[in-house]
């Protein structure tokens, strides 16, 4: 059973539609990365696969349970996490702060996952007692990762997590993406640096116009030559 | 079949069946009220509502045509009425007759004086002082400068009370005083509005409401310009009044005025209201960030509809303290001068100046009519509490009375937010394109 | 040396009363502000209904006190602080909430609680009448003169009863609210929602269940700042629109959104409102010869009159607005 399978999601904002059908499947270990143009509908459909947009049509199942509709703290509890693209942390909070918030719906198990997510991200040990708002871009990014990752989740949804860092913390983050993964979390993210990202991915999707234009593995999809052509600069 | 049918729904020029019926039921109130009260209450009734629709269309462009919420009416109100009392009262040859106008006119130019000396020391940067230091003498020669004046003002003042009462009047028509009322409050306006402008319309809602309880303060402790609590009556009115006419007659010429007021307002609005100016009013409240992207200079226009909406109060003030014939600082109350209004524009429908107009009429009747009637109710709830638990009937009904409608106001404010948030006569918003 | 006296009575203790009992009320607004992003009209009457549970709980129970030898109005505001969090939270329920769920802008909500603040005006006028009442119904205010060790000094300092009392637990409800929000759970969930509601709610925060915590603490702050200015001076039911200026200008001086912002906006206000009002030719009485004629023979030199204090709030409101719009401390909310 995949991890999350989306059929032919059609939703959109006060009566505008984005979204005309999208299909959407990964497993639980598995890196899927969204591409696509702008204005394809790539963020709308991670919105809608947390409950931030309402779906009119179609569904969305968490291990072959439907979730769509559902509000976003009740996916929380069902094991998925989201880092939004921007304002992601809590800027007046501490590093220590923002973690902890991740992991208010299980108090219990604050203390281990504080470490594991140190463990991660060695730089925010050290910055836990500095407010979110005065670190850097990609520091910025590994608390919105680790408030996330605080609740245990078995789905990770990403939303542009590289967008405006500079190419060193790009591939630093894209790191850490995959050691994210290799502990068994099932990450779904959209990218912009679509080579990079689909590099790093089990299953790609190139969205065009709210559809699929394309569905195949990473590597696949970096070796078509269609792909390559319209969506990935030649 | 459908299509079609819900085309000439939309169609433009609709059969206005909404505004008639509504009006006609306040034209049965209006009868009703008129059958049992008499013609001599029920036109005094209409002038007061005429004067309070003046009001409620300068609150309904405030916040119907752009969004800005003016919790403050009342002060602008009593600016209106403060200066139809001062301009048109006879003059006071006790005042005028003694040395004290030099006095107070030394006090007023030591203040002008000191004013333009506070501001020269702002500018003092520009001859080279440094900036710190600067502030630092402006605001010691601020205060300084305020001791002396403010204490120069409080001896002549105090003469003026002891020796002539207060100032008293210019004698001047009555027009000119609602003309200087509608000015006064658009000046106290335009400088709230450019403190408030850019920030969040909440804090608006706070300056106002501040400035309102401040305009009142004054009046009302100021007894050499207002004579204060002892109040000053009678104000002439601008047609013959009862003594020459009877009470009927007189009234309704007023009302004649009001009215006339009123239908000018309405016209010079409704045509601004569809002129580019209204237009971009309107976007600038729907949508603030493309307008502003569009290039529009959305705080000035903000400045102007709200300016425009206080000497409309100012207006509406003055004309209904001439009516009343007595100018009473203490009079003023939120609850009469601010809230009521609101409700008139909520009830009504903000931005639709004919829902406003309706409103204003409307909810006055209803206000009016409630007083005789809260009484009666809470008689009866005393009989019954006396019979039923030998209860002990509080001795002041008339004030209790007053608190249930107080509660009632609020309630319909909540209510009508909740359940009919753009009033009974929507605003007609045409999608351009 | 009695001047100085005079001036530790009338200013340093007058001000702190007065500040203490702002602060309390001014984190009350800026709590809500900052969760609910909207100006709380009905937070003067809130205070009073506080106050009126008070009043109406020392008139059922009048011996509460003697037994501990506190105040019985003391004794008795954690049941009316309870009262007022109910009301705070019911009150959003049957208004607010509503509203919210439509999506209105802000400046609705402002509308809407001017409504309640006319209908728990009206309630609790109607039932208090509207004069002003004590509630110190058997109890004596004490009195604690304490004379200063100068040479010359005749008269004492003069702080009540209350007012100590007003001290501490002013002392106690802001180390407590400190604790409460950088130490406890739902403490820091109010702040990671004031930072960034949408994120709070991604995060798995209840939402709902944060605006009801606000609102249980600031109705409960409401009701000890109306108490203790009912305990300071009298029960005055048609205090609210003189208590909102000062208290909504010590929330937007100390930065909207920022609790100990409120504070000390509370404090500024209160002091500058005594400042203000105080007669500034008492001090120059000692130095009446070394001084220009003219200023010694000015009788009164105190900036405002008394009857024109709310002036000085809304003097402060406008200097901030002008000069900066986001508080001292930078608020979050501008």
């Amino acid at each position: 059973m995949p991890l999350l399978d989306a059929r032919d999601v059609h939703g959109g904002y006060g009566g505008m539609n984005i979204l005309n059908g999208v299909d959407m499947a990964i497993e639980a270990d598995e890196i899927g990365v969204i591409v696509g143009p702008n204005g394809a509908g790539k963020s709308t459909m991670l919105k809608a696969i947390f409950g931030l947009l309402r779906v009119s049509q179609g569904e969305i199942l968490l291990r072959g349970e439907p979730i769509h509709n559902l509000p976003p703290n009740k996916l929380v509890q069902k094991g998925m996490g989201f880092v939004p693209q921007e304002k992601n942390v809590f800027p007046s909070l501490t590093v220590k702060e923002n973690l902890e918030m991740g992991a208010f719906l299980k108090p219990g198990n604050v203390r281990r996952m504080l470490k594991q997510v140190y463990d991660f991200f060695p730089p925010l040990h050290d910055k836990r007692h500095q407010p979110a708002g005065e670190l850097s871009g990609g520091q910025r990014q590994m608390v919105a990762m680790g408030r996330a990752l605080m609740a245990e989740p078995s789905l990770l949804l990403l939303d542009e997590p590289t967008a405006g860092l500079s190419p060193l913390y790009m591939n630093e983050i894209f790191e850490q993406v995959k050691l994210v993964n290799s502990a068994g979390v099932g990450i779904l993210m959209v990218e912009q640096n679509a080579k990079q990202a689909l590099a790093i991915a089990d299953r790609g999707f190139v969205l065009a116009a709210g559809q699929n234009r394309f569905t195949d593995s990473g590597a696949a999809l970096l070796a078509d030559p269609d792909v390559a052509k319209s969506f990935l600069g030649g | 079949m459908d299509t079609k049918r819900a085309d000439t729904v939309a169609a433009p020029g609709r059969f206005p069946l909404r505004e008639l019926l509504l009006f006609a039921a306040v034209l049965v109130a209006v009868l009703g009220v008129y059958a049992v009260m008499g013609p001599a209450y029920s036109t005094r009734m209409l002038v007061e509502a005429s004067c309070y629709a003046i009001l409620a269309l300068g609150l309904t462009i405030q916040w119907g045509y752009a969004g800005q919420f003016n919790a403050g009416v009342m002060g602008f109100v009593a600016l209106g009425g403060f200066c139809a009392m001062f301009f048109s009262i006879p003059v006071n040859e006790a005042f005028w007759g003694s040395e004290l106008p030099g006095e107070l006119g030394r006090v007023l130019l030591y203040m002008v004086t000191a004013v333009l000396v506070v501001f020269a020391a702002t500018r003092l940067d520009r001859l080279g002082v440094p900036k710190r230091l600067r502030t630092v003498i402006a605001v010691m020669l601020a205060v300084v400068l305020y001791l002396v004046v403010i204490n120069a003002l409080r001896g002549v003042t105090d003469q003026i009370e002891s020796r002539a009462g207060f100032i008293g009047g210019l004698g001047l028509p009555v027009g000119v005083g609602w003309i200087i009322g509608g000015a006064l409050a658009g000046g106290v306006g335009y400088f709230i509005g450019r403190v408030c402008l850019g920030l969040r319309s909440d804090y608006l809602a706070i300056a106002t409401l501040g400035i309102a309880e401040i305009i009142k303060a004054f009046l009302k402790n100021s007894d050499w310009l207002t004579r204060g609590t002892a109040t000053v009556s009678p104000l002439p009115w601008p047609v013959p009044g009862p003594s020459e006419v009877g009470f009927t007659l007189a009234r309704a010429l007023y009302l004649s005025v009001t009215a006339v007021m009123i239908a000018a307002i309405f016209f010079l609005l409704s045509r601004a209201y569809h002129a580019p100016w209204g237009r971009m009013i309107r976007a600038i409240r729907d949508n603030e960030i493309s307008a502003a992207a569009m290039g529009k200079d959305i705080n000035k226009r903000r400045l102007e509809i709200f300016v425009l909406g206080c000497i409309l109060m100012g207006i509406g003030g003055a004309a209904l303290a001439s009516f009343n014939s007595m100018f009473d600082p203490q009079g003023y109350l939120p609850l009469n001068h601010t809230f009521l209004v609101l409700v008139m524009v909520i009830l009504g429908g903000p931005g639709n100046n004919l829902g406003t107009i309706f409103g204003a009429v409307a909810v006055y009747i209803i206000w009016i009519m409630s007083e005789p009637l809260a009484l009666f109710l809470m008689e009866l709830a005393v009989t019954f509490g006396e019979g039923a638990f030998g209860w002990d009937a509080p001795t002041n009904l008339d004030s209790r009375a007053l608190q249930a409608r107080v509660f009632v106001i609020g309630l319909l404010i909540t209510l009508v937010l909740r359940y009919a948030p753009k009033g009974l006569l929507p605003e007609k918003v045409r999608h351009h394109g | 040396m009695n001047e100085l006296v005079f001036f530790i009575n009338n200013v340093v203790i007058a001000g702190s009363v007065t500040g203490s009992i702002y602060a309390i009320g001014a984190v009350g607004v800026t709590l809500i502000f900052s969760i609910m992003r909207f100006a709380h009209f009905a937070h003067g009457d809130m205070m009073t209904f506080g106050a009126f549970m008070v009043l109406l709980l020392t008139t059922a129970f009048p011996g509460a006190g003697a037994a501990i030898g506190v105040p019985t109005a003391l004794v008795l505001l954690p049941l009316a602080m309870a009262l007022t969090a109910l009301l705070a939270v019911g009150i959003d329920r049957a208004f607010y909430k509503p509203l919210r769920a439509h999506g209105v802008k802000p400046i609705v909500l402002v509308i809407g609680s001017l409504g309640v603040t006319l209908m728990l005006q009206g309630l609790i006028r109607l039932f208090a009448g509207t004069g002003g009442q004590s509630l110190y119904i058997d109890d004596r205010k004490e009195i604690f003169r304490l004379a200063l060790p100068f040479e010359g000094a005749r008269a004492p300092v003069v702080v009540t009863e209350p007012q100590l009392y007003l001290f501490v637990i002013t002392l106690v409800a802001v180390v407590g609210l400190h604790l409460f929000l950088s130490r406890s759970r739902l403490g820091k969930a109010m702040r990671a929602m004031s930072d960034n509601p949408d994120l709070a709610q991604a995060s798995g925060i209840n939402t709902n269940t944060i605006v009801a915590v606000t609102w249980v603490i600031a109705g409960a702050l409401a009701a000890i700042a109306g108490t203790l200015l009912s305990l300071d001076v009298t029960f005055k039911p048609d205090l609210s629109f003189f208590l909102l200026l000062p208290i909504f200008a010590a929330a937007i001086v100390g930065g909207v959104g920022h609790p100990y912002g409120a504070v000390a906006g509370g404090f500024v206000v209160g002091f500058a409102e005594t400042l203000a009002v105080f007669n500034w030719s008492v001090l120059l009485r000692p130095f009446r010869d070394s001084l220009p004629e003219w200023l010694t023979q000015a009788g009164n030199l105190a900036f405002v009159g008394t009857e024109y204090k709310i002036v000085v709030p809304f003097f402060i409101l406008v200097v901030i607005l002008v000069w900066r719009p986001t508080g001292i401390f930078k608020g979050k909310v501008i």
